[in-house]
């Protein structure tokens, strides 16, 4: 049994209004352990930096408590907190060299020169900056004022650095080798991460765990792998990754799996019971692209149904199909350019199969009944 | 490879027999002759009401033609007067009196006898009272006759005396220094050396010093009331900001005389704030009551009034752009609020706030409407002070001299701004 010495933050209860009548952040309770790197994946406007904010001290939770290292902090001022954080758009000081940015948090702590520049060149050379410390933040790109950024909190040794989308200005190659940067940074500078973020490959790819965010709630509390796998809910296994979708009602429930019928006359689907009601309860049925194969052999997939080629993409690695499938014009089937593989023509009719386990029943759709 | 790209470069550079450098000046040219001759019409009219004009005005500071137009001979003749404890020669004299008769006369293109009126008045500015002297003599120059000395000292006391004479050397070379003296309460005494001007004639270093040490109060009083205005406005959301920026605007759309004599109903005697502060018991009746106008304070009081939305807006515009993301980032790394403001908060405000600095303080240094009707006595500044030269006393040397030091002023102002905070770094909105 963990003792709560193991977190470095704990959210209890914890509420948050901005105008008296909605809650943004509905009952949080999260733990994050020592060493950590948390993300908070959500889409915009689901309380993830509300989170953030009220974490790094910028916002007064209306409820509940936050405890830091087992002290409760709603009532310390956020230069007392001692938490590193990266923001959006960096905020690097644009009167200071790169050097006085990095200087500034242990300045402002009464350290020596000395050590002072110590440290300054420490954490240089550890975003391989080594060179740019007399450069003003406007002279550097943006994936170097990334890295500066990165710097800056880390360099004054918190316990914990909180990262508010650090990467959402960069473009998309440069986004990806930060991904990888960070995560190394993280693991040999071995502190806490709290990361907010609304891209979900940015939070599986670095990520210990992600806290999916939906209107205020945390949906699902997982490692990546779980996630992406098994998805406790429709909207978790909408967010992560490509899904798809079939609606039914449950009519059989044998053990640890459902037998649900497909709106549109798609006939029985044996699923996974993951968060369903009993018999004649609606639900949804997810299903990745990925685990879906064209023609099976006879007997080989416990699900076997019929779909019709609608359009053809060719992506290099695979082809991506979308078919009619039980009326479903969405369905989506990621064929494989493998040796062999099939030649799918559109318009033509050909058969699906999936197994038990790769299809999840999940809650039913939001205002069906 | 690269003598290759090399080889290649060199064989594009040259073109028509033209190289890169000819051919883009003649591609760029017809763009360059448009866009003067749009610019040249706001140029002819610029330089000619207000280039010309002005340059001509401050040429009067210095350029003094009147007495060697008056007195040619006499001005040639004192050149030998080496020792100004001893009245000139004779022949000086005797050069005054030929000048003077050729201006009875009327002189080289018949004006001689306004030109006597002009030399009075000009000698006059210089040392005071000798006026009459001049007209006097002039009208009885038919009867003087040799030897002129006496002739000159019987017909005045003055020309026996070495003061009217060292003034008419002074002011004998058509571009001389005076005006720039006088303008700092300095004189040339018979000997040419420079002397203060006696007690009673010192005004202008007690006005140079007052006009800047207002200006220099009213920028500080801009800025300590702007600063916090312009950030709540810039932190506001734009719904509310807008309509406060629209009461800061507003006294810009009101003339700025309704403006000025709106203090007057408010600071007067029996004006709005001193009737109400006496109606809650803290001012007395009448003689009691404190004086807040036609002084030094109504000066500044309303001078700060107009001038507060020059520093209002420079700021605003430059906070604006500061993200609260800076001051979230200072917080984080460990600053407390005060050190985050000063380290991160104000530095970045700099532009706009000598921006606002410089554009109240030149404004405020050339002021002239507020001070002629709220400053009374005490309340005077420089421009007062040029206008009524320029006006009433028609001593336009003197006032082109005072203007002449206010625009060098604000130049060396100007150029000192650029030395410490750079003209490049100033946001003006």
């Amino acid at each position: 049994m963990a003792t709560n010495d193991d977190f470095i933050v704990r959210f209890e209860n914890v509420q948050k209004s901005y105008d008296g009548e909605s809650l943004v952040v509905k009952d949080l309770n999260l733990n994050v352990d020592r060493g950590e790197f948390l993300t908070m994946l959500g889409p915009s406007g689901s309380g993830k930096t509300t989170c953030l904010m009220m974490l790094a001290g910028f916002e007064p939770a209306t409820h509940g408590e936050i405890y830091l290292n087992d002290r409760p902090i709603n009532n310390v001022p956020p230069h007392k907190r001692g938490i590193g954080m990266v923001f959006q758009n960096y905020a690097l000081f644009p009167h200071m060299t790169v050097a006085e940015n990095l200087a500034f948090p242990l300045e402002v702590r009464g350290m020596s020169k000395a050590d002072t520049e110590a440290k300054v060149t420490r954490a240089l050379e550890m975003v391989r900056l080594g060179p740019f410390g007399g450069r003003r933040p406007a002279q550097l790109s943006g994936g170097q004022q990334q890295r500066v950024a990165v710097a800056r909190a880390l360099v004054f040794d918190p316990d914990l650095v909180l990262m508010d989308e650090p990467l959402g200005a960069l473009d998309k190659n440069l986004r990806e080798e930060m991904q990888y940067e960070i995560k190394h940074i993280h693991e040999t500078v071995g502190v806490s991460v709290v990361y907010v973020t609304h891209d979900q490959s940015e939070a599986l790819t670095m990520s210990n765990r992600v806290a999916v965010f939906d209107d205020g709630i945390i949906q699902q509390l997982a490692p990546p792998e779980e996630l992406y796998e098994r998805p406790v809910n429709a909207f978790v296994a909408y967010f992560i990754g490509e899904n798809n979708r079939l609606y039914g009602t449950v009519k059989e429930v044998k053990g640890e799996s459902s037998v649900v019928e497909i709106d549109g006359g798609g006939g029985m689907i044996e699923s996974l019971a993951v968060n369903t009601g009993g018999v004649g309860s609606r639900t949804t049925l997810s299903l990745r692209p990925e685990r879906v194969v064209v023609s099976p052999t006879a007997g080989s997939m416990q699900n076997v149904v019929s779909g019709k080629v609608e359009e053809l993409i060719y992506l290099g690695d695979h082809i991506r199909t979308r078919m009619t499938v039980s009326g479903n014009n969405e369905f989506i089937v990621k064929v494989p350019n493998a040796q062999g593989h099939a030649t799918l023509k559109v318009g033509e009719e050909v058969q699906l199969g999936w197994t038990t386990e790769d299809c999840r029943a999940l809650d039913a759709p939001a205002g069906a009944a | 490879m690269s003598d290759a790209v090399a080889g290649k470069d060199g064989d594009f550079s040259i073109a028509d027999g033209q190289n890169l450098k000819q051919r883009l000046r003649k591609a760029t040219s017809r763009a360059r002759w448009q866009a003067v001759f749009m610019v040249a019409p706001l140029g002819v009219f610029v330089l000619l009401t207000f280039i010309l004009p002005i340059a001509q005005m401050l040429f009067r500071s210095v350029d003094d033609p009147v007495v060697s137009d008056a007195l040619p001979q006499t001005v040639v003749a004192l050149e030998s007067w080496t020792d100004r404890s001893e009245l000139p020669e004779e022949a000086v004299y005797a050069a005054l009196a030929a000048d003077l008769k050729f201006l009875r006369a009327g002189g080289a293109d018949g004006e001689g006898k306004s030109l006597i009126g002009r030399l009075a008045t000009r000698l006059n500015f210089d040392t005071s009272g000798v006026r009459s002297t001049i007209t006097k003599t002039a009208r009885k120059v038919k009867k003087i006759e040799a030897p002129f000395k006496e002739a000159f000292i019987k017909a005045d006391k003055k020309w026996g005396q070495p003061d009217i004479w060292a003034s008419i050397d002074r002011l004998g070379g058509a571009v001389n220094s005076t005006q720039f003296l006088a303008a700092l309460d300095l004189r040339q005494d018979v000997n040419g050396d420079i002397v203060s001007q006696p007690e009673v004639r010192q005004i202008y270093v007690t006005l140079w010093l007052r006009t800047l040490w207002i200006s220099l109060l009213v920028t500080v009083i801009c800025v300590a009331l702007a600063y916090p205005v312009s950030y709540l406005l810039a932190t506001l959301p734009l719904r509310i900001s807008n309509l406060l920026i629209i009461c800061v605007l507003l006294p810009f759309w009101t003339s700025l005389l309704v403006r000025t004599t709106s203090w007057i109903v408010v600071l007067g005697q029996n004006g709005v704030l001193l009737e109400a502060l006496h109606l809650i018991g803290l001012v007395g009746e009448g003689a009691d009551r404190p004086q807040l106008i036609y002084n030094m304070t109504g000066t500044i009081v309303a001078m700060t009034h107009i001038l507060l939305p020059f520093m209002v807006l420079p700021l605003y515009s430059v906070m604006k752009g500061i993200s609260p993301s800076y001051m979230r980032a200072a917080r984080s790394l460990g600053a407390n609020p005060t050190l985050a403001f000063v380290r991160v908060y104000l530095p970045q405000t700099v532009p706009g706030l000598g921006a606002g600095c410089i554009l109240v303080f030149i404004l405020a240094i050339g002021y002239y409407i507020t001070p002629a009707l709220v400053g009374g006595q005490d309340g005077q500044l420089i421009s007062n002070f040029i206008a009524y030269h320029m006006q009433r006393s028609l001593n336009w040397g003197l006032a082109a001299a005072l203007g002449t030091m206010l625009l060098a002023g604000v130049m060396a102002l100007y150029w000192l701004y650029d030395k410490i905070v750079g003209i490049n770094n100033m946001k003006l909105g």
